[in-house]
């Protein structure tokens, strides 16, 4: 070894010891959740495979395990998300481009800011006391799914917001001054390109925000919905279950049966969830494919 | 070809765009200081200088796409054709349509060549035979040989400079009676900035055109009027032949000359 190469003791090999040491931790860390999950997935799947089947899926509740099926939860579950969607994302996407594309910095924009950050993280059984004193008493909805969607709604919103919101911020502004250099309003700007521009990442966000709600129990407890429901809405002002609360109340049995049906309501869920977040892929995947800068 | 050393003045043709002690500040910077300048009908002038002089921020007070920046405000007056542009009762969507921009990356819409085109045309009510306006814009352009077989396909799918070229042909559908050119050419290869100013000879027949560039040949070549900025000041104007073989100010001659910038 030269004199120079002799100055810096080269202890490479104990360097080398502490990088692969650190590797495995990270490894560790990472595998971690989704071992956890694995292993969560297999004892529901153990448990409930066999309790799942068209019956399950097509049957009310009961008291006999065997005649017993999610029907009216999976049902009340889609009106719930159908309603949830059909009001919080257009408030959502709305309130995202005036903020993004019309809002200047004052003061009372960024306390609307602040508050939606602040409302992203207030705990879901806030919403339910929210909910129960606004639309289940004040406005009289009593314990609808109209009052259970208003609810979910004001839930998801401050999600669908942020999402959108970086949705639109993602779209370059040298398309915005393309359009206005044209002479474009600020809506015809928006309403051409960066909307659309900004439309898979959008809908990304608010198919996981709609996610957020189907799984949701405790706002929907909180503004009474009900455990036993041998029937399925047929409107927006009937009382209703989603799968969240069957399974929970099913769990809360003592006959070791209903712990199966508990399992297999929590297969329908994820289930559920898995076509969501499938269909955000998806949906972001396709619209990319024509959006490059 | 022009003698004397100041740009027309009033007496003869009444310059289409011009401003008067225009200062345009970021905050309380001033980017641009105390400008006037006239700017003539149907000819090329060029905005040169070194970076950070404001030429671009001069070059986007008269189609005010300063607007857009926070904290911008712009006092005394930029004209055209004798009006202000900055008057209360203007409307600045009004002022884009007539004065038109092209930038310095290509920013084509992610949509069809076609529909780059017509959009400028069809939002500002053009209610007349729009595949012969996209077609004449896209001639005028020198592009319409080249994308008449993909009019259908994306705009992103040119080359950089055809994309050019496309933004070119997007402000010209809308017939706007001067472009402002904001360093169009630099991000392009020589091939295709050879093109974009061949086609500047072209357009000056029909347009005003305003370049700002940072290539002095550039300049030099295409350029009738030659406006120089340094740190937000106009140190000299006049036509370009005189300002690169007689400038009158030292600090002209230096920048041209290549002692700084």
């Amino acid at each position: 070894m030269t004199e120079r190469g002799a100055l810096l003791p080269s202890n490479l090999p104990a360097r080398r010891r502490i990088g692969t040491i650190f590797y495995i931790i990270l490894l560790c860390a990472a595998l971690a959740g989704v071992v956890l999950l694995a292993v969560l997935l297999a004892d529901v799947f153990r448990q409930g495979i066999s309790w799942l089947n068209l019956r399950f899926l097509t049957s009310f509740p009961s008291r006999f395990p065997q005649q017993a099926g999610i029907k009216a939860a999976l049902w009340g579950t889609v009106w719930l998300v159908g309603l949830t969607a059909l009001f919080a994302i257009p408030v959502g996407i709305g309130a995202a481009i005036y903020l993004e594309e019309y809002a200047r910095r004052n003061w009372i924009n960024t306390l609307i800011e602040i508050n939606i950050a602040n409302l992203a993280g207030t705990p879901s059984i806030v919403y339910g006391i929210l909910g129960l004193s606004i639309f289940v008493r004040w406005l009289g909805l009593g314990r609808s799914v109209l009052s259970g969607a208003l609810t979910m709604s004001l839930l998801v919103l401050p999600v669908t917001i942020i999402a959108s919101r970086e949705a639109l911020r993602a779209v370059p502004n040298s398309i915005r001054q393309a359009a206005f250099a044209l002479g474009a309003t600020r809506w015809q700007t928006v309403r051409a390109h960066v909307l659309p521009a900004a439309l898979p990442g959008i809908l990304t966000g608010v198919i996981l925000a709609l996610s957020r709600a189907i799984g949701e129990t405790a706002p929907l407890i909180m503004i009474g919905a009900l455990t036993y429901v041998a029937f399925v809405p047929s409107g927006p002002m009937d009382a209703f279950t989603a799968l969240p609360i069957q399974i929970f109340n099913w769990s809360s049995r003592p006959q070791k049966e209903f712990y199966g049906l508990a399992a297999a309501g929590i297969i329908v869920l994820l289930g559920v969830l898995l076509t969501m977040n499938a269909a955000a892929i998806w949906i972001r995947y396709r619209s990319q494919r024509n959006l490059r800068w | 070809m022009v003698e004397n050393s100041k740009p027309p003045q009033s007496g003869a043709a009444a310059p289409i765009l011009s401003c008067r002690n225009l200062t345009v500040r970021y905050g309380t910077v001033s980017a641009v200081q105390n400008v006037s300048l006239d700017i003539p009908e149907r000819q090329i002038t060029a905005i040169i200088g070194p970076s950070g002089c404001g030429k671009s921020t001069l070059l986007r007070a008269f189609n005010r796409m300063n607007d857009f920046y926070p904290n911008v405000t712009t006092t005394g007056e930029a004209l055209y054709r004798g009006e202000d542009l900055y008057a209360k009762d203007i409307d600045p969507v009004e002022v884009r349509r007539r004065i038109g921009m092209v930038f310095q990356k290509p920013n084509p819409f992610p949509k069809s060549v076609f529909k780059n085109v017509a959009w400028g045309t069809v939002i500002n009510g053009f209610r007349g035979n729009l595949a012969e306006r996209v077609e004449a814009a896209l001639r005028k352009a020198a592009l319409w040989e080249e994308v008449k077989d993909k009019l259908s396909q994306s705009g992103l799918d040119l080359s950089g400079g055809q994309q050019q070229r496309l933004c070119i042909a997007r402000a010209i559908a809308l017939e706007p009676e001067v472009i402002l050119m904001d360093e169009p050419c630099s991000a392009l290869d020589p091939a295709s900035t050879a093109r974009i100013e061949d086609l500047l000879f072209e357009l000056k027949e029909r347009y005003t055109i305003v370049i700002v560039t940072h290539n002095m040949q550039q300049a030099a070549r295409v350029s009738d009027w030659t406006a120089f900025l340094s740190s937000g000041l106009l140190v000299e104007f006049g036509a370009t032949e005189n300002i690169f073989t007689r400038p009158q100010k030292r600090e002209t001659e230096d920048y041209i000359t290549g002692k700084f910038g």
